[in-house]
């Protein structure tokens, strides 16, 4: 009886999810905020309570996670990460210092100390490249001259994640200084030893991995990145890092190849991944974060904003370019998820935490897209009624 | 750092046939290839990583921006490279040699069968023979301007010859039949 419950349960989240996922096409949105909606919806002080499928929600998010992260990496090659770092350094570092301060002061106003600052850092740091890629797709911008600099800043915040996550995940397990810094020293040295094999050997980590029959192929890449994201975890670098850094090591055709038998398990993964945040966050604690969510919504979207016009004038674009560079970059969805997800696991960490993290990933994944829609009207308004004045 | 609109940001410049096309790895997008036409607007291919392409054509208020973004499949590729291509050039010499009474401009196959498929152009003896010209070969819709008498032929390839009506005549049945 226990299983024939757990699959209806289960049936009827997925298909809640699908017709959460239609909805959000049909408005033009990404589904990740009506995920989270879903969660909150269930579970916990939701409407419906889930019992029974926690052993599995739990086990398929960590899977989602892995498998975000692995196709993060497989979409760039090591040559791209190479590159974007030669070229786009600065505007990382801006982008790193404009962003991530909001978050980290907002936390230390609300006295959750400094692991709770540098949680809080990365989910109002790191856009949501899922997101962007999408609305620059739909809105035709795939080739306009500003869209290089903006996926540059989405590749230098990839980088920097490789590194980030293992510091957050090491401080907050509360390892002690020595013990963190041996993590960012393995972090560091995984990092440039990907990116060497990747330049040079490329094909040898393809070689594990691939195989003409597909279901093979599927069975290798899932196998592999498991057990990479395994090892990783138990180093304390993080199970995501892990499978990124897998990802970029996959040389490009091969990539290809997982990129597609792997696509809809990602969906499918990672789906689960933001319901189960969801689940886990008490909608009742989420009225009293509004105010500060707002606030911290406002502030750093006027810091990516002005990350993206700083990225997009160093590639020597214009005006009207560098705002809609600026608005493309608002969006904030799945990473910020992540790390917020990686900070639930801490005890270390205020439970304010995961409502105003929901609630601040609600508002920027619905206010990006539409930013990046109404930036260019907007522009042609201001200027127009500058020109009338003068 | 600003230096107007048309700052090169390209990854890549290759020079081809003349015309200067910047190349730009879009990371997790694909490639996007352009040029900057005579009237100041872009116009270029964007290959995504699963091989769509799309038409790219930037706007004249905005350069950064474009206008114009058209998915092109495989088969419409071939037909819009075929369009601006090779027909294009023999109506080009036709249009420049209408004032020349009596010039024509053809263009023929070097079918499989040919002799000539594998064979440089100065075996034909074309001009000796015929009095005409090869004056371009088409292979996969990329021109060959003037080719050189050592320019090998394959088969599949389209000779652009001009000469007088009796010569294109003698020329078709060159290629065709030795």
């Amino acid at each position: 009886m226990e299983t024939a419950l757990a699959l209806e349960e289960l049936g009827a989240l997925f298909f809640g999810l699908g017709v959460l996922g239609r909805l959000a096409g049909r408005i033009g949105i990404s589904p990740i905020p009506l995920y989270l909606l879903g969660g909150l919806a269930f579970g916990e002080g939701g409407l419906v309570p889930f019992t029974g499928i926690e052993g599995f929600t739990e086990l398929a998010s960590e899977v989602g996670v892995v498998l975000l992260l692995l196709l993060l990496g497989l979409e760039y090659s090591a040559s791209d990460l190479v590159g974007g770092l030669k070229r786009s350094w600065l505007a990382g570092i801006v982008d790193m210092v404009l962003n991530a301060t909001p978050g980290a002061v907002a936390a230390l106003l609300l006295g959750w100390g400094p692991v709770g600052a540098l949680a809080m850092a990365g989910v109002t740091w790191v856009s949501s490249s899922g997101i962007i890629a999408k609305v620059l797709s739909d809105l035709g911008r795939l080739g306009n001259r500003e869209t290089p600099a903006v996926l540059s800043v989405l590749v230098m915040e990839d980088l920097a994640m490789a590194l980030y996550l293992p510091i957050t995940t090491a401080v907050l397990a509360s390892l002690g200084f020595l013990a963190g810094l041996r993590t960012v020293a393995i972090a560091l040295v995984l990092l440039v030893v990907v990116l060497v094999i990747a330049l040079r050997f490329g094909g040898a980590v393809s070689a594990v991995v691939d195989s003409p029959t597909s279901e093979v192929f599927l069975l290798r890449v899932i196998g592999v990145a498991l057990l990479v994201a395994g090892v990783a975890s138990q180093l304390q670098v993080s199970a995501g890092v892990g499978a990124f850094l897998l990802g970029i090591a996959i040389s490009e055709d091969t990539a290809e190849n997982a990129t597609r038998v792997l696509s809809p398990l990602r969906d499918l993964f990672a789906a689960v991944f933001f319901v189960v945040f969801g689940l886990n966050t008490d909608p009742a604690e989420i009225p009293a974060v509004i105010p500060v969510a707002l606030a911290l919504a406002v502030v750093s979207t006027v810091t990516k904003v002005g990350t993206g016009w700083f990225a997009a004038r160093q590639a020597g674009v214009g005006s009207l370019g560098r705002w809609r560079a600026g608005a493309a970059l608002v969006a904030r969805g799945e990473f910020s998820i992540v790390i917020a997800g990686l900070a639930l696991t801490s005890a270390s960490i205020d439970p304010g935490f995961a409502p105003l993290a929901t609630t601040y990933v609600l508002l920027m994944a619905v206010l990006g897209p539409v930013l990046a829609r109404v930036v260019v009207p907007a522009h042609t308004a201001v200027t127009s009624r500058r020109r009338a004045v003068t | 750092m600003t230096n107007g609109p048309f700052v090169r940001s390209g990854d890549r410049r290759l020079a081809w046939a003349g015309v200067d096309v910047e190349v730009t790895r879009l990371p997790g997008i694909g490639t996007k290839q352009e040029f900057v036409a005579g009237d100041g607007r872009r116009i270029g291919v964007l290959t995504h990583r699963d091989g769509h392409r799309e038409l790219l054509l930037s706007g004249r208020d905005d350069p950064d921006a474009c206008v114009a973004t058209i998915p092109l499949s495989e088969a419409e590729c071939n037909a819009l490279g075929t369009l601006l291509g090779a027909p294009n050039l023999v109506a080009q010499l036709q249009d420049q040699q209408r004032e020349v009474e009596g010039v024509n401009t053809a263009q023929f196959p070097i079918t499989a069968g040919s002799p000539y498929a594998g064979r440089a152009l100065a075996d034909t003896a074309m001009r000796t023979r015929t009095a005409t010209s090869i004056v371009a070969v088409v292979r996969d819709h990329v021109v060959s301007p003037s080719p050189r008498p050592d320019f090998v032929f394959e088969a599949g390839d389209l000779v652009v010859i001009v000469g007088t009506g009796e010569g294109l005549k003698q020329a078709a049945e060159i290629l065709e039949n030795g």
